[in-house]
C-alpha cells in the first residue's frame, strides 16, 4: 500500500496546516535567532520530510538564506537527485551538490564492508545496514562541514513516526541543530506538504530512505505509517495501555512490535549516558535550557 | 472605579534581566502614552520561564533596586510583573508584584506551582499561601498566577472579598493544533487558547468579576508560548483577544457599572453561603476526605 493511500482517513491526525505553519516558522525564526543565526542549511533528499523542513525554513529565513545540499551516493535512485531538485526550484533555494560516493566508498572499502563482500559470518543484512549507516553519517558530516561556510544552522527533518520507531541513523539523519518535524506523525507530515504545495511527485511515491535500491519505508518497516501513526498517538499523546489499543481494534501482534521498538530506540532520543560522580552533573542536576543566557 | 488597563504580551528573553527590564519600560511607557493606567505582564515576565537552576541565580527580594526604574513610572501608571522572588529567609517563588506610587504595593506568590508533563516548578519554587486582595488607587484587586486560575479556591476567595477584577497572568505554553481544535467560524485555533478561554469565561460568570489574563509569546528550546491573551467582563463576555504569536498590547476597560448591573442581575455573592462550606469542609475533615 502507497503512503498517501493509506495516509488518507485519519482524522484524529487531522491538524490546522496553517496555524502549525505560522508556529513552526516563528520556532524556527526564533530558535535559530537567539543562537546568533538568521540562516539554515539542510539535506534535501528528494523526500517529502525534507521537502517540508526546507518549505518552512524558506518561509522563516527567506529562500535565499536557507542552503538546500543534495547529497547523492552512486547508487541513489535517479528520482531523488530530481525530485530535491524540484522543490527547490520550486521554493527558489541556493542548492549544493555533493556526491558522497568516494568519501563513503573510501571507508566502505577499508571497513571491508562493501556490497557483494564475503560476509565472514555476519550476515549480508548486517553489511546493508553498515552501509546506510555510513551514507547517513557522511551526510551529516558533509552538513556540519558546510554550515561553517554558510554560517548557518543544520535544520532537521526527522518526523515523530520515525524518531518513535527508531527509524533513523544515530549520528546521521537524527543529527541537526533544530527540528520542526519532530512532533508531528508522517500523515502530518503530509498535511502539511500538501499546504505548502509540495510538488505532487513527492507526496504521490512511496516514502524511502533510498540507502539500497528499491528500498521503502514501509517494506522495510514491515507496517504502513498510517497504522504506525494511529497507534502512536494513541500509545504515545494519549496514553493507552496495550489492552486498550486491541479494544481498539488494533493487532495485538503490531501494538506489541511498535511498543518495543519504541523501547528499544529510546537511546537514539537521548544524550549520551554520563556517570555520576561528582555534585553537580551535566545533563543530570546542571539543569539550563540550551538558550540559557544566549 | 473606573480605569483602563493594558494587557502587555511580550516575548521575554530567557535569564536576562536587564533586556527584560528594558522591555518592560518600553512597554509601560507605550501602554501610558496609550492611556492606560494599569500594565499588565505575563508570569515571570522579567525572567523568563524554564528557569530551572537559573532560579536561583536570578531571584530577587522586593526591596530590590533593580525594581526602581518601574517604580519611578509608576507615579503615572500602576504595573504587575512576574519576577523570582527570594524572600528574608531564602526561600524562592513565583510572584508577581503590584508596584504603584513609587512603591510595591503587593506581592502575590503563585500558591498552585505546576509539576506535571513539561512543567517542574515544584522542584525550584517555595509555594504560596494565601491569596488575598489589595486595594489600589484603581479598584480592588486579586492576583492569580496562571495555574493558581485553574484551581477552585483562588477566585472564590478573591469572588469572596469582592474584587473588582482578578487579574491573572501566566505562561502557558501553546498545545494542540489538531483540525478538532478549530473554532466555530472555521478560524486557526490553538487548543491551549480555547482551553483557556472557557475557563476565563466560566470563571467571570461565576465570580461576576473582570477577568484579565496576560499571557506571553516566544519560544523556549522548542517551547512555544500560545499568547492569546484576553479579558472578559463580568457578564462572561469575551472583551478582546490577542493573537496567539506575536506580541501585543490589548486595551481594557474596566467599568464598574458593568459589575454593578451583573451582580444586581444575579445575586451570586448575596446568596453564597459560606458558612455551609466551612461546615461541609468540617465534617469532610472529621470524616477523613480532606486534610
Amino acid at each position: 500500500m502507497s503512503a498517501s493511500a493509506a495516509d488518507g482517513g485519519l482524522p484524529e491526525l487531522d491538524i490546522q496546516p496553517e496555524l502549525t505553519c505560522a508556529l513552526l516558522v516563528d520556532f524556527l525564526r526564533e530558535e535559530v535567532g537567539q543562537a546568533g543565526f538568521s540562516r539554515a542549511l539542510l539535506g534535501l533528499s528528494g523526500g517529502i520530510d525534507s521537502a517540508v523542513s526546507a518549505a518552512l525554513a524558506a518561509r522563516a529565513f527567506g529562500a535565499a538564506n536557507v542552503l538546500a545540499v543534495n547529497m547523492p551516493y552512486r547508487t541513489s535512485h535517479p528520482d531523488s537527485a530530481a525530485h530535491a531538485g524540484l522543490v527547490a526550484d520550486r521554493l527558489g533555494l541556493p542548492v549544493r551538490a555533493v556526491d558522497i560516493s568516494a568519501m563513503a566508498d573510501g571507508y566502505i572499502e577499508t571497513a571491508g564492508i562493501a556490497a557483494g563482500t564475503s560476509t565472514a559470518g555476519a550476515s549480508a543484512d548486517t553489511y546493508a545496514v553498515r552501509r546506510g549507516n555510513v551514507f547517513a553519517r557522511c551526510r551529516m558530516i558533509v552538513l556540519y562541514d558546510l554550515s561553517v561556510e554558510w554560517r548557518g544552522l543544520v535544520v532537521g527533518t526527522s518526523n515523530k513516526t520515525e524518531m518513535l520507531l527508531g527509524y533513523s541513523t544515530q549520528w546521521g539523519d537524527a543529527a541537526h541543530a533544530l527540528n520542526p518535524l519532530g512532533d508531528l506523525y508522517k500523515h502530518q507530515v503530509y498535511q502539511l506538504a500538501r499546504y505548502l504545495e509540495i510538488p505532487a511527485e513527492l507526496i504521490d511515491k512511496a516514502p524511502s530512505a533510498d540507502l539500497f535500491e528499491g528500498q521503502t519505508d514501509e517494506q522495510e518497516l514491515g507496517f504502513t505509517y498510517a497504522a504506525a501513526d494511529r497507534i502512536l498517538v494513541r500509545m504515545v499523546d494519549e496514553r493507552y495501555g496495550e489492552d486498550e489499543l486491541v479494544a481498539e481494534g488494533f493487532e495485538r501482534e503490531l501494538v506489541r512490535r511498535i511498543a518495543r521498538k519504541v523501547v528499544l530506540s529510546q537511546y537514539k532520543r537521548l544524550p549520551p549516558v554520563i556517570a555520576k560522580l561528582g555534585q553537580r552533573s551535566i545533563n543530570h542536576d546542571f539543569r539550563y535550557l540550551r538558550d540559557w543566557g544566549i | 472605579m473606573d480605569c483602563n488597563l493594558a494587557v502587555c504580551q511580550t516575548n521575554p528573553t530567557l535569564g536576562n534581566l536587564s533586556a527584560n527590564l528594558e522591555m518592560h519600560v518600553a512597554a509601560v511607557d507605550a501602554a501610558r502614552d496609550s492611556g492606560a493606567q494599569i500594565a499588565l505582564f505575563c508570569e515571570l515576565s522579567l525572567t523568563g520561564y524554564f528557569l530551572k537552576d537559573q532560579t536561583a541565580e536570578l531571584a530577587l527580594t522586593v526591596d530590590t533596586p533593580f525594581f526602581a526604574p518601574l517604580l519611578e513610572r509608576s507615579h503615572g501608571i500602576s504595573i504587575a510583573f512576574g519576577f523570582a522572588e527570594r524572600a528574608r529567609d531564602g526561600r524562592l517563588y513565583n510572584s508577581v508584584a503590584f508596584v504603584e506610587d513609587g512603591r510595591v504595593l503587593h506581592v502575590h506568590r503563585k500558591v498552585h506551582l505546576v509539576s506535571y508533563g513539561m512543567f517542574d516548578e515544584g522542584r525550584d519554587f517555595g509555594a504560596g499561601a494565601g491569596f488575598t486582595a489589595f486595594k489600589s488607587r484603581f479598584g480592588h484587586f486579586g492576583i492569580l498566577i496562571c495555574e493558581d486560575f485553574w484551581h477552585l479556591p483562588g477566585p472564590y476567595l478573591y469572588f469572596l472579598q469582592g474584587v473588582d477584577a482578578m487579574l491573572v497572568p501566566s505562561a502557558s505554553p501553546a498545545r494542540g493544533v489538531s483540525e478538532l481544535d478549530r473554532d466555530e467560524s472555521g478560524a486557526a485555533r490553538l487548543r491551549s487558547g480555547t482551553v483557556w478561554q472557557r475557563l476565563l469565561e466560566a470563571r467571570a460568570l461565576l465570580t461576576q468579576t473582570y477577568i484579565v489574563h496576560a499571557n506571553r509569546v516566544g519560544w523556549e528550546d522548542g517551547i512555544g508560548f500560545g499568547g492569546q491573551s484576553s479579558a472578559v467582563d463580568p457578564f462572561g463576555r469575551e472583551l478582546g483577544r490577542l493573537p496567539p504569536i506575536e506580541s501585543g498590547r490589548l486595551a481594557v476597560r474596566l467599568d464598574t457599572g458593568a459589575t454593578r448591573r451583573a451582580r444586581v442581575q444575579t445575586p451570586l455573592r448575596r446568596d453564597e453561603k459560606v458558612w455551609l462550606l466551612r461546615e461541609e469542609l468540617a465534617r469532610l475533615e472529621r470524616e477523613g476526605l480532606v486534610s
